[in-house]
């Protein structure tokens, strides 16, 4: 019986039996598929927090205050207020002595209601420096964005994300109209582009304010949030980072680099510490495929083991009409690397197709997700599957081969 | 050179350690064309001679020669090949292949030679035919009586054209009128110069052969002509 012949007697048996083909199939198309879309789902996961911290770039520098060590994140970032960081460090660092420091802007932020006559929404706003154009690479699609001055003078003027636009001026063109935060009126100059979702925020949904006005008329403090600095290129941010801790240092009155009030990162550090947050993530899905891949392993088996009873006899009467074992083995390995085998590729597009899907939805929601369907998981899937349903779909039946015709024929 | 020779056979079964013998000693030969019946009550060996002289299941000790080649030094792969080219069977409880259809049944043999599957198809068809079977080609064992199942089992058996045709209680599960048409079916291929070796409990459905060996506790006790051979008639009626 040449390989030919075997491909078409085994298409032959796997069509005469539609079922336990289809449940064999089953098994390894549910564990491939499992395999591929969790690690896929993994992947594009880290790929949405990764890419919301490269959209950052490369070369910007966070300065936060309190102190941290660089594994760990400072202390502001759990919510406790640290009021060591100020305005003026930021004046030093850009008075022209840091040649590759490009710009720089303190934040503050928090949240408002603002109306405009009977429209009103809840929004966050973000008290800035007037160079956060420049910082941050945005974009002003109508007016402009306030100046030096007008930050300095605490003006009254307001720059709106779209989706802060959509709800308080539906129908008019809110360039040079007030709206009320606080109840103090705010000139509209500018309008921001849209920038969709980072992350879990809706960056549109954002009211931007000279980082003076929102810090006397909105908060009453007189530090900033956090800093960001950005450097001409990438290369040269480690030593600039240096030059900023000895500037704040300095300001700060700190001798002993360990009682620093002040941490500085630069976003590959940050990058660093969540890429290996999200590993441990991946792996953790890693494992749930495992067992997903498992439990169709056990499925396989069941199925298979189920079928050696019928299969027996099948063996003895071939056996009796001039099979030898080679012939038999040869057939069921034909057979059952066929089922796995076709099972899974079902496996690998069905789980390819739902990862597409889920990239593809999360993408339209505004979440920057990569997609991506690893060759590993594919090629873990299909190995462990189909070996499954090799040792136990031909295991039976090399034993079966090797019983004499008369007792496999009479095999209960 | 008889086509069949036995010298002092013996086949024992251990099991659990205890050693029951079932063949005790036999000595017979077979001839070219000839149509035997071997005949005896159940448990006498008679099924497992046949095993044995089907290569189905080896002898213990003696001797069995095929067309005068000893057939216990052979190892797997050559009694796979003899049962493959030499002898055909036919058993009492058909043993077709549940799913698949009269025709795949049939060609299941000529899976194991070198041929086209247009050449294995086009043999299949002619060999139902010859049992009357052509009307049946796609029906599964499930869609056939127990009489036309018997016949896609015949056909099963002639298919690799063996030089004999063993058959196990062929008629044991059909009724009497199916159990006669697979008779004359026997027959006409035994008049055509098949040799059959029939194994049956039955003195009537043994008649139907022209030699009987009798067989009783792992001896034979009788081996004779047919004196009054029964010769069934095409539609099933009893002719002398």
């Amino acid at each position: 019986m040449n390989l030919l012949s075997n491909l078409s007697s085994a298409l032959q048996i796997i069509g005469h039996n539609k079922v336990r083909s289809f449940l064999t199939m089953l098994g390894i198309i549910i564990g491939v598929m499992a395999v591929v879309v969790i690690m896929s789902v993994g992947a594009g996961a880290q790929s949405l927090i990764l890419n919301q911290v490269k959209s950052l770039g490369s070369n910007l520098v966070g300065i936060l205050p309190g102190k941290s060590d660089d594994k760990g994140p400072p202390a502001s970032v759990f919510g406790i207020v640290v009021t060591t960081l100020r305005d003026e460090d930021r004046a030093e660092l850009v008075n022209g002595q840091f040649k590759h420091i490009v710009a720089a802007s303190s934040y503050v932020r928090g949240i408002v209601t603002a109306t405009k006559d009977s429209n009103k929404t809840d929004t966050n706003f973000l008290g800035t420096s007037a160079e956060y154009p420049e910082v941050e690479d945005v974009t002003i699609s109508e007016g402009r964005y306030f100046s030096a001055d007008e930050q300095k003078d605490v003006a009254r003027v307001a720059i709106l994300g779209s989706s802060v636009v959509q709800s308080l001026f539906p129908d008019t063109d809110p360039i040079g109209k007030n709206i009320r935060i606080k109840k103090t009126n705010f000139e509209i100059i500018g309008v921001m582009k849209p920038r969709g979702q980072s992350g879990f925020q809706n960056q549109d949904n954002q009211i931007f304010v000279p980082l003076s006005t929102a810090q006397k008329l909105l908060l009453g403090i007189d530090y900033v949030n956090f800093m960001r600095v950005k450097i001409d290129s990438a290369e040269n941010v480690d030593g600039t980072i240096e030059d900023i801790k000895s500037v704040l240092r300095v300001r700060h009155n700190i001798s002993n680099p360990e009682n620093d009030d002040f941490s500085v990162r630069s976003s590959n550090q940050g990058l660093a510490v969540l890429t290996q947050i999200t590993n441990v993530l991946r792996f953790f899905l890693a494992a749930i495929a495992a067992i997903s891949l498992l439990v169709g392993g056990l499925g396989i088996m069941n199925i298979m083991l189920a079928a050696v009873e019928e299969r027996t006899k099948e063996i003895g009467l071939r056996k009796a009409v001039g099979a030898t074992n080679r012939q038999i083995v040869m057939q069921f390995l034909v057979e059952t690397v066929m089922i796995t085998f076709l099972g899974g590729l079902i496996g690998i597009v069905v789980g390819s197709v739902i990862s597409i899907l889920v990239a593809y939805i999360a993408t339209s929601y505004g979440y920057n997700w990569d997609l991506v369907i690893t060759p590993f998981s594919i090629i873990l899937g299909c190995v462990v599957s189909i070996s499954i349903g090799l040792i136990f779909g031909i295991s039976p039946a090399v034993r079966a081969s090797r019983l004499n015709p008369i007792e496999a024929l009479r095999y209960e | 050179m008889p086509l069949i020779k036995i010298v002092d056979l013996k086949k024992d079964y251990a099991s659990e350690g205890v050693v029951t013998p079932v063949l005790r000693g036999l000595n017979f030969e077979i001839q070219r064309g000839e149509f035997v019946a071997i005949m005896g009550p159940s448990g006498s060996g008679k099924s497992t001679l046949m095993h044995i002289l089907g290569f189905l299941d080896t002898l213990t000790t003696g001797q069995y020669f095929f067309d005068g080649q000893d057939v216990s030094t052979l190892d797997e792969d050559r009694l796979a090949e003899m049962r493959g080219k030499n002898v055909g069977f036919v058993f009492q409880a058909f043993n077709l292949l549940p799913r698949a259809s009269s025709l795949e049944n049939v060609i299941l043999p000529l899976l194991y030679v070198k041929l086209s599957s247009a050449e294995r198809i086009e043999t299949g068809k002619k060999y139902l035919d010859s049992v009357g079977l052509s009307h049946r080609l796609n029906n599964t064992p499930g869609q056939l009586s127990g009489g036309e199942k018997q016949r896609v089992a015949i056909a099963r058996a002639l298919i690799n054209e063996p030089e004999v045709i063993f058959a196990d209680e062929p008629t044991g599960n059909l009724d009497s009128k199916s159990g006669l048409q697979v008779m004359k079916l026997l027959q006409g291929l035994n008049d055509h110069g098949h040799t059959i070796i029939l194994v049956t409990h039955e003195r009537y459905t043994a008649d139907h052969a022209k030699r009987v060996l009798q067989i009783r506790d792992g001896v034979i006790v009788s081996d004779k002509k047919v004196d009054n051979r029964q010769i069934a008639s095409e539609n099933g009626e009893l002719k002398k």
